[in-house]
């Protein structure tokens, strides 16, 4: 194949406790470490790899978001992409719009492979891959741990409730990546050096002609409900007894 | 007047109990009248177990071969050829669900809800983000069918009791081959279902390895209960992925959730915030997950379980 395309979203750090505001606007962002999301990190170690083995041509990571959302690009870079589009939008977009928005990439630059991560940790949302393969009309493989090629098809491994499924795809096809696909390999001094210099694209979300989705109205954030303080017991005895005293033994 | 499309999700003829878990949030949505539809290559067991769910109107039955395997890219025009006339449209928030819904909605033009926790009126509805430190209450476009994942945990199974009508229809939509479904790889258990299970035993990285990780089990079998784990034993190798509890594994509500050598971290706290009670046994005093546990034992996990489990077998 020639051209994989992984999206890289500009997230909370993993690490973060998240805070809501006070006022209940929305969570405290402000001077919080940002990363890209871990699981699409993942993504972009797996397309690396299959370029590394000759089985692609080139690597393109895509961010839609703010024009912050470079210093994450810049990561996908260093890791190894071959270079990167930025589409500027005011705020990160919902699924809908973010799945169109990256099937008018795969149309305009002929994209044989999408993987993106099967969730941003901040919304939490699991949607954008599949979205997009029913918009392309093509196949899923949704929270992969393990991808091969086998001519025009692609055979997927997934973690679902039940276990491991497998299933086969024909190509073109989107793949979402589970956690258990790869371990996403660190970025060198070196390399950041170098991706200084790969090229790094910006369009308007407009240039794309996409249609933004009908909206999703947050009306407010607030914490979740607290859990109330729990005891210590010093034995097991203790604990049985504890267990006890609530009926659950 | 509300009427809901809720997908059954199923495997070896047996309906998942997260179909009566979605029932059970459909139930909340004002003056709403329940379908369920089954997809599935001969569906009749299905649908009579469905049929047999309270608060349920109507099964619907689509049989076809294509269905035999639950692909989302199979199922999800076929749910879109029935939608018609329906202003929600549910799935479970499964790894079924979850794969299914967001192309259901985006073939039908609208964006998606997932892990509904919280009805609060036919558009407005209450869902956890950041692993679940925060709790956003959304508004969804009116003019258009809300297309969601019920987050199963937040939800009881309805009852059974029911006798709905079951209906067989054949649908005329495009079904692609382009996706094939090839074997399913579980490991067998005798052992009660980790999403359902009312006692769960769950074990960490402390385990050290997967031999040592068997006193999870002993443990488990001896409360009769089902055997989860943290990302970092499932990460190191000590259980299998399907076991995994948290923010990208299972999300679960046991009454009693006991945690063995696992620290807590955001992520997997997110899966067991609706325990009813949590106990935590770890030897580090100061590990998160002592935060949230009702009951704390600080010490060796590899003296406390077996002494534990001959409490428990008395």
């Amino acid at each position: 194949m020639d051209k994989i395309l992984v999206g890289l979203k500009r997230v909370v750090d993993y690490n973060v406790r998240v805070r809501v505001r006070s006022d209940g606007s929305g969570v405290e962002t402000d001077g919080v470490k940002m990363s890209i999301n871990p699981f699409d990190e993942i993504a972009l170690e797996e397309a690396l790899r299959i370029r590394e083995r000759g089985e692609a041509s080139e690597v393109i990571v895509v961010s839609i978001g703010s024009a912050e959302a470079q210093q994450q690009l810049r990561t996908g870079l260093a890791m190894g992409a071959d270079r990167a589009i930025l589409v500027n939008s005011e705020s990160a977009p919902d699924p809908l719009t973010a799945a169109r928005t990256l099937l008018a990439l795969v149309e305009k630059e002929g994209i044989d492979l999408v993987i993106l991560g099967k969730q941003a940790i901040d919304d939490d949302n699991n949607q954008t891959g599949q979205m997009l393969a029913a918009l392309w009309g093509r196949p899923q493989a949704t929270f992969a741990s393990k991808l091969e090629f086998e001519g025009d098809s692609a055979k997927v491994t997934r973690e679902v409730d039940a276990g491991l499924e497998v299933i086969e795809v024909d190509m073109p096809a989107v793949v979402t990546c589970d956690l258990r696909l790869n371990e996403p390999r660190y970025v060198k001094l070196p390399d950041i050096m170098k991706a200084k210099k790969k090229p790094l694209d910006e369009l308007a979300i407009s240039e794309l002609n996409v249609e933004p989705a009908p909206a999703v109205t947050a009306v407010k954030f607030e914490p979740p409900a607290e859990r109330e303080k729990g005891i210590l017991v010093d034995d097991v005895p203790g604990l049985v007894a504890a267990l006890k005293d609530k009926g659950l033994l | 007047m509300s009427k809901v499309l809720i997908v059954a999700e199923h495997s070896d003829g047996v309906v998942n109990p997260s179909t009566a878990k979605c029932i059970s949030c459909a139930t909340d949505i004002p003056a709403a009248s329940i379908d369920v539809v089954v997809f599935a290559d001969n569906g009749e067991t299905v649908a009579t177990q469905v049929a047999a769910l309270s608060s349920v109107e109507r099964v619907i039955r689509v049989d076809n071969e294509a269905n035999a395997n639950s692909l989302a890219a199979v199922i999800a025009p076929q749910v879109v050829a029935l939608s018609a006339g329906y202003t929600h449209v549910f799935g479970p928030s499964t790894t079924f669900g979850k794969d299914l819904m967001p192309r259901v909605a985006a073939l039908m033009g609208v964006n998606q809800l997932s892990d509904i926790m919280e009805v609060l009126g036919n558009h407005r509805f209450k869902r956890p983000i950041y692993a679940g430190n925060a709790v956003v209450t959304v508004e969804m476009p009116e003019d258009q069918a809300v297309v969601a994942t019920v987050r199963t945990a937040s939800y009881k199974a309805v009852e059974g009791g029911g006798n709905a009508s079951i209906e067989s229809v054949s649908l005329d939509a495009d079904l692609p081959d382009h996706t094939r479904f090839v074997e399913v790889m579980s490991g067998v258990t005798d052992r009660p279902d980790l999403q359902t299970a009312p006692l769960v035993v769950s074990g960490g990285r402390a385990l050290r390895s997967e031999e040592d990780f068997s006193i999870i089990y002993e443990l488990a079998d001896a409360l009769g209960a089902g055997v989860g784990a943290s990302r970092a034993a499932v990460d190191a190798g000590y259980a299998p992925n399907e076991m995994q509890v948290g923010q990208t594994g299972k999300i679960i509500a046991p009454d009693l959730y006991i945690a063995i050598g696992i620290s807590g971290a955001i992520q997997h706290l997110t899966g067991i915030k609706d325990a009813g009670t949590i106990v935590a046994i770890n030897k580090d005093p100061e590990a998160p997950i002592f935060e949230v546990a009702d009951i704390g034992l600080v010490g060796d996990l590899f003296n406390i379980v077996p002494e534990l489990k001959a409490a428990v077998s008395e």
